[in-house]
């Protein structure tokens, strides 16, 4: 089956409202490419899940984000991400802030599509008093134990990005970590995969061994072929986080006019093709 | 050797907090501690697996500014889902800062303020509540005042011993929050309630310097004890194999 299709067509098949999960880890290997294309979108009050990052910051500074489900939202090599900080500091967004095993968890029950699956964290800390809607469960076994009942993180859609993949939907990572991106597409029922580069099925193990196939093509639902797509967070082995670009999207949070000028330079364009000539010609 | 900067001790510190871990797994995050994790792999704890950062297990010892020299010798893989494994399972020992820090060693990294709508949001829980309740805990503030360490923290994300005993022996049983290494000194919680004790003031740091500089009271022992100095050896491997660029003083001065 050929499953490629286009950002466009991948975002107009979501709606207002979506619960909505992002590959990637803080400023690594995100489907930036999908977010800028949601940016260009009327898309409105989305619930994201992330290992937050750039993808979470912007979608929080353009408006579109009703509530964040996350461990921590980072720019890595910028500790705190400015722009959720605002967003966070004016009370704009609601929140699921969890640990972050809690969170892999989530994701887990409702890729294993269990109601919840139980865990030691965030027992006595403050993640349950932030949380009410979090539950305990005592073991029915001898030992009685009280455990969290963390809740299956189900989601509408999910966007993850891969060095490799082919039409059929079978995805490759090529840098040191697959983060969650698997979980990702079996928690969500809507699955879009991007790709630094679309190739043959025959020349997968031309670039990495038979484990770096981590995305199988009954995960996904669409392939979008969007070279430097993650940009500006880094992925390796293709290239590296683009830290002068990443300082002035930060910088961009100390004020409405900063941000304007900000959108205006490079998110208000037509195209992802437009967005990577003006990052090219900067 | 020249004499040792406080930056010194305090990396000296850190390694002892590992000393005893024998083979497990440590996540020393932020500069000193990976500087201290690294100087206890190079002497008293040669069994610890560490990564480089990422997800490759390095088994030499690499200088913290990242500098490819050595080239690393890669044992093992450690991507995140492989850290939520081990630290579940309980081998790992971890040293995380702490915004603010608490007499029962409770710990907020995630926001200042009401957590609905922050003064300041910072980390987020990130791993804190998992960490703190799975295997032992240790912290490492490079600004010990009374903002860091305060009589409540304003959101608890790693746990502290008022509230593992509240949840009972058999909830808690893992819970183990073992130091705290700051700019002044080492504490422990090695009291019969477990509050925060001072295990070692830094050499140049007095009683009244610490007790100004600590928003609650501290368990002190008549005769405080001070932090051991470095050897050459350890100060050998901090200034030539681990440090040589000298950015630990860029985190503690002195």
């Amino acid at each position: 089956m050929d499953k490629r299709t286009t950002l466009a067509e991948a975002v107009a098949s979501l709606r207002d409202g979506m619960t909505i999960g992002i590959g990637g880890w803080g400023s690594r290997r995100k489907p930036m490419a999908l977010v800028r294309e949601i940016l260009r979108s009327p898309l409105r009050d989305l619930t994201l899940v992330s290992y937050g990052g750039p993808d979470v910051g912007l979608l929080c500074a353009a408006g579109k984000v009703r509530k964040v489900v996350y461990g921590f939202v980072s720019l890595d090599s910028i500790p705190l991400e400015p722009h959720f900080r605002s967003a966070r500091q004016a009370g704009a967004i609601d929140t699921m802030e969890l640990d972050e095993g809690m969170f892999q968890w989530g994701l887990q029950a409702a890729a294993y599509r269990l109601p919840f699956l139980p865990t030691r964290a965030g027992l006595g800390t403050d993640v349950l008093r932030i949380n009410p809607e979090l539950r305990t469960v005592r073991s029915p076994y001898a030992d009685g134990e009280e455990l969290v009942a963390m809740p299956a993180l189900t989601l509408d859609a999910a966007l993850v990005h891969m060095n490799r993949a082919d039409a059929a939907g079978n995805g490759q990572y090529l840098g040191p970590d697959p983060y969650f991106d698997d979980l990702f597409c079996m928690a969500a029922k809507l699955r879009f995969m991007t790709c630094e580069k679309l190739v043959r099925t025959e020349d997968f193990l031309k670039e990495g061994s038979l484990h770096t196939l981590l995305i199988h093509r009954l995960m996904v639902d669409g392939v979008i072929e969007t070279p430097n797509g993650a940009h500006f967070t880094e992925c390796p082995p293709d290239y590296g986080r683009d830290e002068a670009f990443q300082r002035e999207y930060a910088d961009s949070a100390r004020d409405a006019a900063a941000w304007q000028a900000f959108a205006s330079r490079y998110l208000s364009l037509e195209s992802e093709r437009a967005y990577q000539e003006a990052v090219r010609k900067r | 050797m020249s004499q040792p900067s406080r930056a010194e001790v305090c990396a000296v510190a850190i390694a002892d907090t590992f000393a005893g871990d024998g083979e497990i797994f440590v996540s020393p995050i932020g500069l000193l501690p990976q500087i201290g994790a690294r100087l206890a792999k190079a002497t008293s704890a040669p069994d610890l697996l560490m990564t480089d950062g990422v997800a490759p297990l390095v088994a030499n010892v690499l200088p913290v500014s990242g500098d490819d020299r050595p080239a690393p010798v890669v044992e093992g893989w450690l991507p995140y889902r492989k850290v939520f494994e081990l630290l579940w399972w309980g081998r790992r020992h971890v040293m995380m800062g702490a915004t603010q820090i608490d007499r029962f060693g409770n710990q907020n990294i995630a926001c200042i303020g009401d957590h609905a709508r922050p003064k300041a949001m910072l980390l987020g829980m990130r791993g804190a509540p998992g960490n703190t309740i799975s295997h032992p805990t240790s912290y490492w503030v490079p600004n010990h005042s009374t903002k860091t360490f305060v009589p409540k923290v304003d959101v608890v994300s790693g746990l502290g011993y008022d509230r593992a005993a509240a949840l009972g022996p058999r909830a808690a049983r893992f819970h183990d929050v073992r130091r705290v290494v700051s700019n002044l000194g080492v504490f422990d919680f090695a009291t019969p309630d477990h509050r925060m004790r001072v295990a070692s003031l830094h050499p140049g740091v007095s009683r009244e310097e610490v007790v100004a500089s600590t928003g609650f009271e501290l368990a002190i022992p008549d005769a405080v004890p001070t932090t051991r100095a470095p050897t050459d050896a350890e100060l050998r491997w901090l200034r030539e194999v681990i440090d040589p660029e000298n950015l630990r003083a860029s985190e503690v001065r002195a």
